[in-house]
């Protein structure tokens, strides 16, 4: 009997050129249209005209190792000068800590590497006992820290006023504290708002109705300037917690409003089911509607953490030495004073700052994906 | 409303004096600029350094015997005298210019710590040697500064005309000056040394000698503190003082020992109890001088001719030596 079943395989093809291989890729995402073309060609251009700039400035002309200013004058240097990066290598010291006195720049250093440990227990989902970690994260370090940073003379570590922090470190605690203290209190007052309780509701309604509606500029300077005019001349709130706790509360007002956004969207159905499940308010909180909320909510909470980070150069002109506001002190300084150094101190802030964002960025990504794993078949 | 409360509210702050205060407190709060070459800046240690620091320096180490017992507060031009009222600095020592409009506005100024002017920075090549020169020249100057109004004060008195370009910051009218847009940069002549270092060529430009107006920096300090208006005053004076007789941070342990002559026997303690009528020590004058120096050991220091400031004495000479720095005598 003939058999008609094949019985090996044809030997693949290579797809026709114009589908398969890079050229494919490149027709398919880079010339996909004729507008798409000229844009891609357009922004290749862009791209071919700034990139040779950006290389020379930063790289290939710039001066790696000197003991002043005078060491990036093209005069000095015979060549043209670019990025002055032994500034910043001079600087660094006072660019990271401040005012700080040096011999106790240990713990500082120690207090970041605790925060590093609490945020790697966090955020690495598949870290042991995360129970634990959160413990440490929210009850632990914020006390370590603190101890570590103002000192307790009874523990032998010798106090250091607040005015002395300064550069990045000042940056890290003022964006710290304000995500620690917004995320749980942006929670709790979106779901205030929702309230059936009408004195809750109304006092969160007002809380975040207020904090919204100032600029957080005109908090940082009732804080830091009209605030000591209105206390007793005998009571002194340090310079440094008064624009924290501004910060603080501004930032939950947003907090809230993000998150319930996200509250919003879990249908009441949800509600309803957990309740005929014999789940409390409480659980039914924990367990079924919060989980969903916050992970819509996912976006808007990393941008208004962002968002966060980048307006803690605010309180530099309420004179708290922030990181933007040593890097200005230094840039004045007549013995690094070249033309190139404004330039160089600017691209080595948007270097930090763009290092910070990106990465919170890449995490919450990375998170998103997770989440949305069961939407994905 | 709160603009109308805050000077009802802030007066009764201060209940004891100023130096009382600083003495509990156990250090003193000085508000300074943050970010003036010479005058207070933080150095690669994040040790502040500047003329002005140095007086908040002197002050604490004649109250305290220790130049490190005083914070510094960075200040905005806009928060300054804020910030003072509300008691939350002792002694603003910040390129403040004396007026009469600011002295009569609940603060003093004690005693002027260096005579300044408004300026012009111009390029060596255009041979100008006087400011009538610039006669329809452009000049660049930041907004928002009295800059503005003292050039135009000057050259309408004398019938000269120009043009003015204003830019927001100081960055910005540098690199306008330097392209060339103006020919003139015009500010505060202490600035304008600072200035000048970061054009790409200093050596190319000059800081003509003239000044068109009187910028006198003093400290300030909250009104009604007439025993620390002393104090203030008596600081500065006694390194001037120092300056006259030969007496200097270098030199101030040999003089202590061998002094014969009354008048620094009385600068430096040996002499009569002066230092009690200010609330101090007799030997505050010789805290000063050995922790901190005389005038003009600070003046070399930050920005004398050793510096890269290298700012001339000028008016801020001893009065015996073409300047306007005198001391009433210590006795």
């Amino acid at each position: 009997m003939q058999r008609f079943i094949r019985v090996d395989l044809v030997a693949s093809r290579a797809p026709p050129a114009a589908v398969g291989g890079p050229l494919g890729w490149m027709r398919r995402n880079l010339f996909s249209s004729l507008a798409n073309g000229l844009t891609t060609l357009l922004i290749l251009g862009l791209l071919a005209w700034a990139l040779p700039i950006a290389l020379r400035f930063l790289v290939l002309d710039a001066v790696w190792t000197g003991a002043s200013g005078d060491a990036c004058r093209p005069e000095v240097a015979g060549r043209p000068v670019g990025a002055c990066w032994a500034f910043i290598a001079d600087k660094i010291n006072y660019l990271a800590y401040g005012s700080y006195p040096a011999a106790e720049r240990w713990r500082p250093n120690l207090a970041v590497a605790l925060l590093a440990l609490a945020a790697g227990w966090m955020l690495w989902l598949g870290a042991p006992r995360r129970d634990l970690g959160a413990l440490f994260a929210f009850v632990a370090f914020p006390v370590c820290a603190y101890l570590l940073l103002a000192g307790a003379p009874s523990l032998g570590l010798p106090s250091v006023a607040t005015g002395l922090w300064g550069g990045f470190l000042v940056t890290m605690v003022v964006a710290v504290v304000g995500i620690v203290v917004s995320l749980p209190l942006g929670i709790l007052l979106a779901l205030g708002r929702r309230s059936t309780l009408p004195v809750v509701r109304v006092l969160s309604t007002a809380f975040i109705e207020f904090w919204r509606g100032v600029p957080l500029i005109t908090v940082l300077f009732m804080a830091n300037v009209m605030l000591p005019l209105f206390l007793p001349g005998d009571i002194t709130v340090d310079r440094l917690l008064r624009p924290l706790v501004g910060i603080a509360l501004f930032a939950s007002a947003y907090m809230a409003e993000v998150v319930r956004g996200g509250l919003q969207t879990v249908p009441k159905g949800q509600q309803e089911a957990a309740a005929a499940l014999g789940l409390s308010q409480a659980q039914s909180l924990r367990l079924v509607v919060l989980p969903q909320a916050l992970k819509v909510a996912l976006p808007g909470i990393v941008n208004t953490i962002i968002g966060l980070f980048k307006d803690t150069t605010l309180v530099s002109i309420v004179g708290i030495s922030d990181f933007i506001r040593v890097l200005e002190a230094s840039r004045a300084d007549p013995r690094w004073s070249a033309a190139t150094i404004p330039a160089t101190a600017y691209a080595f802030a948007a270097l930090v700052y763009f290092t910070v964002c990106f990465g919170m960025a890449r995490y919450a990504g990375f998170i998103e994906r997770r989440l949305a794993a069961g939407e994905r078949r | 409303m709160l603009f109308c409360m805050a000077p009802a509210l802030a007066q009764n702050g201060p209940a004891q004096g100023t130096l009382a205060q600083v003495k509990a407190r156990g250090h003193l709060v000085c508000g300074v600029s943050g970010g003036v070459a010479g005058f207070s800046i933080p150095d690669s240690q994040g040790q502040w350094r500047g003329l002005d620091v140095d007086f908040c320096r002197a002050l604490a180490a004649a109250i305290f015997d220790d130049p490190a017992k005083v914070r510094f507060i960075p200040q905005s031009s806009a928060a300054r005298f804020t910030a003072l009222q509300s008691g939350e600095i002792d002694v603003l020592s910040r390129n403040t210019t004396w007026t009469l409009s600011r002295d009569t506005a609940a603060m003093n100024f004690p005693v002027i710590t260096f005579y300044d002017g408004q300026g012009f920075l111009v390029r060596k090549s255009l041979n100008i040697a006087s400011v009538k020169q610039l006669d329809r020249a452009t000049i660049c100057l930041q907004q928002g500064t009295t800059t503005e109004l003292n050039l135009a004060d000057w050259f309408r008195t004398r019938g000269l005309t120009y043009k003015v370009v204003t830019f927001a910051n100081s960055e910005q009218t540098l690199g306008a000056y330097e392209s060339g847009r103006c020919d003139a940069y015009s500010t505060d002549k202490s600035s304008l040394y600072g200035e000048r270092l970061k054009t790409a060529h200093p050596d190319e430009h000059v800081i003509l000698d003239e000044a068109i107006s009187k910028e006198p920096f003093a400290p300030g300090i909250r009104q009604g503190d007439d025993p620390w208006r002393d104090l203030v005053a008596w600081t500065h004076y006694a390194m001037i003082d120092a300056e006259e007789a030969g007496i200097s941070q270098a030199n101030v342990e040999e003089m202590r020992r061998s002094a014969l002559s009354p008048d620094v026997k009385r600068i430096l303690g040996l002499e009569g109890k002066y230092g009690e009528g200010l609330g101090l020590t007799t030997d505050w004058a010789y805290r000063i001088i050995r922790h901190v120096g005389n005038y003009g050991d600070s003046f070399e220091r930050n920005v004398g001719a050793q510096t890269p400031l290298k700012i001339p004495r000028g008016l801020n000479a001893l009065w015996n030596q073409g300047g306007l720095q005198y001391g009433p005598p210590i006795r």
